[in-house]
């Protein structure tokens, strides 16, 4: 077996060298890189756009906040049809023909909006409250139609509602005691509390956001606020930042996808896009392999830019060419 | 031209696991490669220099980023002196990525691959798709509305291949566990992986006019 010492050696036999100090240049570079990095700090700093609490969302836009709560509760919401893997729906699986990962891997998290989102906060808040502790008995008890009967009525008399004085006020109807349940939960929200009891796991510690990042997202007001910040999809916001800062721009070719045809408009995006990515990072990782992709750089010239003193000296020693 | 190494003495084979390692390590890894004080004259470009301020923006990242994993996800939005250190950490991301692409793409014009070298390029590739999944996890630590906007809208994508069921982005305790520890142990070691590969067989040459490359007949590219 040949050692690397003489693979060098006949590797660049005929080519002169240089004295270079490895990591002298390094030391120059990290300085040089440290000097840049640091004046941008001080003169940049770095963003910080505060988060969205469900307390905030809930005091600056009740009625999309009650108009989320109740659609949690009703089992309509985008997170509530999502499938895995939160929860047994299916309206978010995506699929090419047979191929569905999404499907395979299955429910992991076993979220039920209504439960976690809605009846389980309330439940907790109801201790001392016996306005909604009966509310949430006279709910429970009802049969499946009078519930729906109840929540399409309500969610139908919420495309009028107003905000008056930090509550959701709604045409008359028979709503049942679904109003006294969204304005108790509103009530908790707005108070800061719903905030906590999302993220209640039964454990002591908690740093597991899905059910509250969920439960936000499937509101119009957070989308409201990416909006401002150009965050938005159709806004190339996976390579934005919040503020007039740079973003993840490395994600522009993943980003790109999502506006053309027919990632577009196709139902699968995600899984399309997902699928283009790794077939062309695949081919990125095996371009020495694949002929015409390892070809383009002798066709383009730009190593002769590069090592144009190379072949600047090749040119003088056209001796050396037989080495 | 100057000698790139001399040899060492040949070491004897004493049967022991720790001495056959050593000697794998000095005849694959020899010192004057690993620290070279020369180079062939071509390696004068600022082509070589793209890499080598990657790898310090790198450093720059790691530093700032041990900092921060020190003092907790909540410090750098409460303190001064934490804003500042996210500063350093998101400038030298920024900073980290631009020399990556580079890097990338100079190598690529240069067809760095030659010459026995196509798993350097592969293991390049690696880092990078591995630097890209340390930095979304670090934007979905942020713990601010960057933060749940991608976290949000990101699911999507990962949830459509399956992962998603055992790699949930809106849980932010698993997001930040695999951003400070797992990640940049996994870019750190490859990246110490592709310096080696580097070093071990010298940068590639030059591309050759045809005739000349005829003449000299280089092994092809992953030989």
């Amino acid at each position: 077996m040949s050692r690397p010492q003489d693979d060098q050696e006949v590797y660049y036999r005929g080519i002169p060298t240089i004295p270079y100090d490895l990591l002298k240049e390094l030391l120059i570079a990290f300085v040089v890189s440290g000097v840049v990095i640091i004046a941008l700090a001080l003169a940049l700093s770095s963003p910080d756009a505060p988060p969205l609490t469900i307390q905030a969302w809930a005091q600056a836009d009740p009625v999309d906040f009650v108009t989320t709560a109740t659609s949690e509760l009703a089992g309509t919401s985008f997170s509530s049809a999502y499938g895995p893997p939160y929860t047994d729906g299916s309206d978010s699986i995506q699929a090419i023909g047979p191929i569905a990962p999404q499907a395979w891997a299955g429910n992991a998290v076993h979220l039920d909006t209504a439960k976690d989102f809605v009846l389980g906060p309330l439940a907790t808040a109801a201790v001392g409250n016996t306005d909604l502790a009966s509310a949430l008995t006279t709910y429970g008890s009802a049969d499946d139609p009078t519930r729906q009967g109840w929540l399409d009525a309500y969610t139908t008399a919420l495309a009028d509602a107003t905000a008056q004085n930090g509550a959701v006020a709604v045409a008359p109807g028979n709503y049942g005691p679904v109003p006294v349940l969204m304005a108790n939960l509103l009530g908790v929200a707005r108070s800061g509390g719903l905030d906590g009891l999302l993220l209640a796991s039964g454990q002591f510690y908690a740093t597991n956001y899905t059910g509250p990042l969920l439960f936000m997202g499937d509101g119009g007001y957070l989308a409201g606020l990416a909006e401002d910040q150009h965050l938005l999809g159709s806004q190339w916001g996976m390579m934005n930042e919040t503020g007039s800062y740079p973003g993840q721009e490395w994600l522009w070719l993943y980003s790109m996808w999502y506006q053309l045809p027919p990632y577009n408009t196709a139902p699968n995006a995600d899984l399309l896009v997902v699928l283009t990515m790794f077939v062309l990072t695949l081919l990125l990782a095996l371009v020495p392999y694949i002929p015409i992709l390892r070809d383009i750089p002798r066709w383009v010239p730009i190593h002769r830019l590069i090592w144009r003193n190379y072949y600047r000296w090749r040119r003088a020693h056209p001796e050396s060419a037989s080495n | 031209m100057t000698a790139l190494g001399s040899d060492p003495a040949p070491e004897p084979a004493d049967g022991s696991w720790t001495g056959a390692a050593r000697r794998l390590l000095e005849r694959r890894l020899p010192l004057n490669h690993l620290l070279p004080s020369r180079q062939p004259f071509f390696v004068g470009s600022w082509v070589y220099v793209f890499g080598v301020v990657a790898i310090t923006a790198l450093i720059w990242v790691v530093g700032s980023g041990v900092v921060l994993a020190f003092f907790g996800p909540g410090w750098w939005h409460v303190s001064s002196i934490g804003r500042f250190v996210n500063s350093i950490h998101f400038w030298a991301v920024q900073l980290l990525f631009f020399f990556v692409v580079l890097h990338l793409w100079g190598q690529y014009f240069m067809a760095s691959w030659r010459d026995g070298r196509a798993k350097t390029w592969l293991v390049g590739v690696v880092v990078f798709v591995a630097a890209l999944v340390t930095g979304f996890t670090g934007y979905i630590s942020q713990q601010n509305l960057d933060a749940q906007w991608i976290a949000i809208n990101a699911k999507d994508g990962i949830n459509a291949t399956g992962a998603g069921a055992f790699f949930n982005v809106l849980d932010f305790g698993q997001m930040y566990g695999i951003h400070v520890m797992l990640l940049p142990i996994i870019v750190t070691t490859l990246v110490v992986l592709h310096v080696l590969q580097v070093r071990l067989r010298g940068v590639v040459r030059p591309i050759e006019e045809p005739a000349v490359a005829a003449g000299r007949k280089p092994p092809e590219a992953g030989a």
